[in-house]
């Protein structure tokens, strides 16, 4: 059993009891306490079933590498699946449930998987069970992946906390707060650069505060004190605890993810940028690979260490030790020291004889050189060890009862940081353990070192010799001189022994016990199989086994894994390698990402001057880009399509006003003006009159038409171009792209002035009516014909007028100041209230345009259209030598008389076409698949022609007059439409010479 | 994530601040051109692995485009300099050529294919 | 703390031009009173003054009711000098955040480096925060920020959030 006890614990406040559940059963910690830590001081060992054949498992570690302790916490829209316990502080009222359990963690049927599908659920298993038959894959396969997959449940319900990000750009950027990053942040600090220091716990020192090593004549806790009060005196250093460095990206960016308990957000993702960074992340400890090693009670050694020192707890009265390194024995005399029983330090070296190991004689501790585990006896929980001989095939030499095992492969150096951004790693045979490499570091934008390694993290294992690396970390990335040392005393140690399986002539039998993953369930017997059927490569096996996958990235894994897999191969480790180590280094939320974007602020919303009047007059919307704009006024009660219809009619028959603010108004200016429009569009700008209007053209230099829109001529050297809504930025920065990179000595300045003014279509025969009444200009067919414009007073309103028309009605469109916007509209509103105006939306607007047969951006174009294929040739100049676009339009292809051009359709039975259908052509195609011969790229009721009407791009559409085709239909018979010409509304135009 | 300096405004801008406008020093080819001139002008791209010679705009800063010399492989940078040049500056050759001394790669040459592992 | 408010109507004024060309520092600073502003910074406030934009514009800042007519004295003083001025009051608007914390406010939202070193008073930066564009600048007991006019709403409820969600405790 594990427990409390009743004494120790250096983070537990003994006086500040707190309450939780584990499974609805009530239990009590202490503030201090993970919930880790917590759950075991009420003999809690198991947490957890595992993912493939839900054997029990019980906790492994004490940090971020604990595989097994993966909780669902809270209750409700704040439920969190795959929490690990082993780094949530422990809460009053807490809730946690395990996972991955059916129906409960004591009883679970999926068991069944190991007991008796165990053997046929090998490495690879997925990928030989669910290939055959094809017909299986959506309905018999999919689901059970689905239902067996993943760990936790999905949060239900929206997540209410809130979350943010904070950028801070540095010089020296510290990962780790233990004593290697600390002596780095007091290096790097006194060079006076911008230091930031962040470590994932939510207290300084590290593990060095377990061991309590000796520290400048001090006791570790002492130097950590002092050393934090020094930093947190430098002005230019800064500090943050429950903050972990996530993820190291290109040229010095790197994400950090802030643990906030308050009333504000609930976490922070820091984004920085710095020059340097020191890893000071720490080591990982590596479990060995004996038999029954996942069975609950099998912790690795620093772990059930940290437990008696920080927490109090004991993991069992009688704890075997297995080791190959002398760090274990550090366990054993903390746990002899805690006053529990050490039956015995099971040691696969034949000869220990470290400073620790001779204290451990001195104490009376049986020690077993040269041995082994056989295996581990016990199912939910150790009961008993078996031993053996190292070397042989694994026969019992004698079984020890105890109630815990405490194992230690080694060490792992963290080089998450290291590596993220490609640092090279070299293999230490004197120590076992992959190293960062010097000689391959990752490196900034400038070519120079990034990151650089410290203390443990750069595999220093020693207190020395991690404060001596911290230091000179600490200067080297703030471009210094080491300035000071620091003097440490710890226990002299002996040489680890590598020792990948246990023992190392284990038979088959043993090795389908040995766990090398715990989380996903892979074994050394599934790495070996994966070996023998050819995945040389590490990351093919790692994917093949799913070895080091999910929520462990390879942090307690790697190592054994590949270790096992070079000697199946028979290469030497370095040779086969690692994977590779991707950010983040422990998952980061869904919401840490999106930080303030949430809810209101997920994206932002463009309004016009004018938004909140439609917003009160029933608009619904249509995003446009980042706008919104009416799409249809609904009356009360109204139907949207009857609106779009009343709308359409209003207009046709007496006046409408539209927003058009949204249009996009680019001002060019300068001597070269001309000439550079004469270049931008197709037809000729620089012919056209101060005053008049004309509609033009712009293609991509590839040819294909990007935009379209009136240009006027303000001045004799300044142009202003109309953009489509959602082109303004676009082709403002078209055009600046042009001016700056190849014409950059034209004498040309363009201004984006898009939102300065507001602008209203004011269109419909009684429109010059509804603007007379506002006084002012002179808005008369002789004063303002048709594609011209004139600047003056409307009314109390600052206006140029344009009579330009996109509905075939007498229409004239009036900016103003963006501030009047909203006055004008009212004004215009009220004038026309004799006549019935009335406000139209972008639907009106389509169907308007598209009884007039004027193409619209984005639906009779998609990128692959030309102005020829619209009709538009006339738009495109014959006599100009260049244009961008002419070069790409004289191309075989585009030039082809067998592309699809525009005309209009007309259902012989009124109906309206589905959107995007496709006209049938003659037979199939070599995959059987029905011809085609057209498209339709617009399609709507016309309430003013009453039936449905369509624009489509069609084979020779033009020269098919009259022609019947049929025209696709989801789930029914093709449709019969008969070919038009697409303006099917006042051909003649009179309307809008009104 | 990259930062870049814009050499317009001085600001060392972060990557999220730029727009990138792919291969720079393309010579334009306009109506006369022959079908093989136009179709390189339009569509080969060196896409090497090491040194490329880029276009970027600095949208959400000065609004200037700007190009950079940047290591594919390594993302080392080894200038920032203004969009009008039709070549790189023998400056900017020599930084590039420097800090690559030995591997003899010429920006916009791709380099052999790695061989087989 | 930071209050986010929107400020009163600014006269504002684009303009492009040479920044070398002698007549048009003359034209700018006969009209803002203040120095020409140079790279990144900008000069005055946003009562009157300006602000560095690109290497070949600026915004100019007057008094409301004046900006008609500094665009017109402008014009006139550019006559024959290639340039374009225009009025652009109504083109963005202009908000407060008056407070101690405004930096952090800012550094929540910007990838610039804001730390006081590389942020001072009178310097001006275009960048984004979150997903808009926006300039900025340390003005009064706070900073202020300009931004496109469609977009205030959102822009006054991102740093009115920003502000709520409280201080990092980092500037």
């Amino acid at each position: 059993m594990s427990t409390r006890l009743s004494r120790g614990g250096r983070l537990i406040d003994r006086s500040r009891p707190l309450t939780f559940t584990f499974d609805g059963h009530p239990y009590r910690g202490f503030a201090g306490d993970t919930l880790a830590s917590a759950l075991l001081a009420n003999g809690q060992m198991m947490v957890g079933r595992s993912f493939k054949y839900h054997r029990p498992r019980g906790l492994v570690a004490s940090g971020h590498e604990e595989p097994n302790g993966l909780v669902n916490l809270g209750a409700g829209e704040r439920m969190e699946p795959n929490q690990r316990a082993t780094v949530t502080p422990l809460k009053d009222g807490m809730v946690a449930l395990s996972q991955n359990r059916f129906p409960s963690l004591d009883l679970d049927l999926g068991v069944v998987n190991d007991t008796l599908l165990g053997r046929f659920l090998p490495a690879g298993f997925y990928y030989k069970t669910f290939m055959w038959p094809r017909s299986f894959w959506k309905h018999v396969y999919e689901p059970f992946i689905r239902k067996s997959a993943g760990l936790g449940r999905v949060p239900e319900g929206r997540d209410p906390d809130r979350y943010e990000h904070f950028h801070a750009h540095v010089d020296v950027l510290v990962a780790g707060g233990g004593i290697a990053g600390l002596s780095a942040a007091l290096a790097a600090g006194r060079s006076g650069q911008r230091v930031l220091l962040l470590e994932q716990a939510p207290h300084w020192g590290g593990r060095a505060l377990v061991d309590e090593p000796e520290i400048d004549g001090t006791p570790a806790a002492y130097w950590v004190e002092r050393t934090v009060a020094a930093l947190e005196a430098m002005p230019n250093v800064r500090l943050r605890l429950n903050t972990q460095v996530s993820g190291v990206y290109d040229h010095g960016y790197v994400i950090a993810c802030e643990q906030l308990d308050g009333a504000g957000p609930r976490q922070r993702l820091w984004r920085i940028r710095t020059k340097r960074i020191v890893s000071a992340i720490g080591a990982i400890e590596r479990p060995l690979a004996f038999a029954g090693n996942d069975v609950p009670g099998v912790m690795l050694a620093s772990a059930m260490r940290d437990y008696l020192v920080n927490w109090g707890v004991s993991v069992g009265d009688r704890v075997a030790i297995v080791t190959n390194n002398d760090d274990a024995y550090r366990t054993a005399l903390a746990v002899h020291r805690a006053g529990l029983i050490v039956p015995v330090i099971v040691d696969a070296r034949p000869n220990p004889s470290g400073e620790l190991v001779r204290q451990a004689r001195e104490l009376g501790l049986r020690i077993e050189a040269g041995r082994g585990i056989a295996k581990v006896k016990g199912r939910g929980r150790v009961t008993g060890v078996s031993l053996c001989a190292l070397a042989g095939e694994g026969a019992a030499i004698e079984d020890i009862g105890c109630d815990a095992v405490a194992m230690s492969g080694g060490w792992t150096p963290s080089v998450h940081l290291w590596s993220h951004c490609g640092g090279g790693l070299r293999w230490d045979e004197g120590q076992a353990m992959f190293r960062p490499d010097p000689a391959k570091p990752p490196r900034t934008h400038d070519g120079s070192v990034l990151v650089v390694p410290a203390g443990s993290s750069e595999g220093e294992l020693r207190t020395g010799a991690v404060l001596e690396s911290g230091l000179r970390a600490g200067a080297m990335a703030a471009g210094g001189e080491v300035l000071a040392t620091v003097a440490a005393r710890d226990a002299e140690e002996g040489p680890i022994l590598p020792v990948w399986i246990m023992p190392q002539g284990a038979p088959t039998a043993l090795k389908r016990k040995m766990w090398l993953d715990f989380q996903n369930d892979v074994k050394v017997s599934d790495v070996e199989l994966a070996a023998r059927e050819g995945f040389q490569s590490v990351e093919h096996a790692k994917r093949y086994t799913t070895l080091g996958m999910a929520t462990d990235q390879g942090k307690l894994s790697n190592v054994n894994g590949l270790a096992v897999l070079s000697q199946s191969l028979h290469k030497a480790i370095p040779q086969v390698g690692t994977t590779t180590f991707r950010p983040p280094y422990t998952p980061l939320t869904l919401g840490t990402i999106a930080g303030v974007a949430k809810e209101e602020l997920f994206q932002p919303i463009r309004k016009t001057a004018i938004h909140g009047w439609h917003e009160r007059h029933g608009a619904t919307w249509e995003p446009v880009g980042l706008w919104r704009r009416p799409f249809a006024y609904l009356r009360p009660g109204e139907h949207v399509e009857n609106a779009v219809n009343r709308e359409v009619l209003a207009v046709r028959n007496g006046v409408g006003l539209l927003d058009a603010s949204t249009l996009g108004k680019i001002v060019v200016k300068g001597p070269d003006a001309g000439r550079f429009l004469d270049m931008m569009y197709t037809n000729v700008m620089s012919t056209l009159p101060v005053g008049k209007c004309r509609y033009g053209l712009m293609c991509s230099e590839n040819g294909f038409l990007m935009d379209d829109g009136v240009v006027i001529r303000l001045g004799e050297d300044a142009w202003l171009c109309h953009t489509t809504t959602g082109g303004a930025d676009r082709i403002h920065a078209h055009m600046e792209d042009w001016l700056q990179c190849e014409w950059h000595d034209w004498k040309v300045y363009t201004a984006n002035l898009t939102e300065e003014w507001a602008q209203v279509a004011v269109a419909g025969p009684r429109a010059r009516d509804v603007l007379a009444k506002l006084g002012g200009l002179d808005l008369s067919p002789e004063a303002l014909p048709f594609m011209t414009f004139r600047e003056g007073k409307l009314g109390p309103f600052d206006a140029r007028v344009h009579r330009i028309s996109f509905s075939g009605e007498l229409s004239f469109e009036v900016a103003v100041p963006a501030n009047q916007g909203l006055a004008l509209w009212e004004a215009l509103v009220q004038a026309g209230a004799e006549w019935g105006v009335t406000p139209y939306g972008t639907e009106a607007m389509h169907v308007l345009r598209a009884e007039k047969g004027y193409i619209m951006i984005g639906e009779e174009t998609d990128g692959t259209v030309i102005p020829q294929d619209l009709n538009l040739g006339w738009a495109v100049s014959k006599k100009k030598a260049d244009f961008l676009g002419k070069r790409a339009q004289e191309r075989v292809h585009m030039a082809n008389p067998g592309r699809w051009l525009l005309v209009g359709l007309e259902t012989l039975d009124r109906s309206v076409l589905p959107e995007g259908a496709y006209i049938l052509g003659r037979g199939e195609n070599t995959n059987g698949q029905k011809n085609t011969e057209g498209r339709i790229t617009s399609t709507y009721f016309s309430a003013t022609l009453d039936r449905g009407i369509a624009m489509a791009l069609l084979d020779r559409g033009p020269e098919r007059m009259g022609q019947v085709v049929r025209v696709a239909r989801k789930g029914g018979e093709p449709v019969e439409a008969r070919v038009v010409d697409p303006v099917l509304y006042d051909k003649a135009g009179e309307r809008l010479n009104g | 994530m990259l930062t870049l300096t814009c050499p317009h405004c001085g600001v060392q801008a972060d990557e999220t601040e730029l727009s990138p406008g792919g291969e720079a020093h393309l010579k334009r080819f306009g109506p006369g051109s022959s079908d093989e001139e136009f179709e390189g002008y339009l569509f080969r791209r060196a896409n090497p692995k090491g040194a490329h010679y880029e276009r970027w705009r600095h949208t959400y800063g000065c609004g200037k485009w700007f190009l950079a010399a940047r290591d594919t492989v390594t993302m080392q940078v080894f200038g920032t300099y203004p969009a009008w040049l039709a070549e790189p500056s023998d400056e900017m050759r020599g930084l590039v050529s420097g800090q690559r001394a030995g591997s003899g790669v010429e920006p916009g040459t791709p380099t052999e294919p790695e061989a087989a592992q | 703390m930071v209050e986010v408010t929107l400020s009163a109507p600014l006269g504002m004024i684009s303009l492009r031009g040479d920044h070398g060309d002698a007549a048009l520092r003359e034209a700018v600073t006969a009209v803002t009173g203040t120095a020409f502003p140079e790279r990144l910074r900008i000069e005055g406030t946003s009562e009157r003054g300006a602000a560095w934009m690109s290497p070949d514009e600026l915004l100019i800042f007057v008094p409301r009711d004046e900006a008609v007519a500094a665009v017109a004295r402008l014009s006139e003083a550019l006559a024959g000098v290639h340039h374009l001025v225009a009025d652009v009051s109504d083109m963005r608007v202009c908000l407060r955040l008056d407070g101690p914390g405004a930096r952090e406010v800012l550094a929540k939202l910007s990838p610039a480096d804001l730390h006081p070193e590389a942020f001072g008073p009178g310097t001006f930066r275009r960048s984004r925060l979150g997903q808009l564009a926006a300039g900025f600048w340390l003005e009064g007991e706070g900073a202020r920020v300009i931004c496109f006019r469609s977009l205030a709403d959102y822009a006054l409820a991102l740093l009115r959030q920003s502000g709520r969600d409280g201080a990092v405790g980092y500037y």
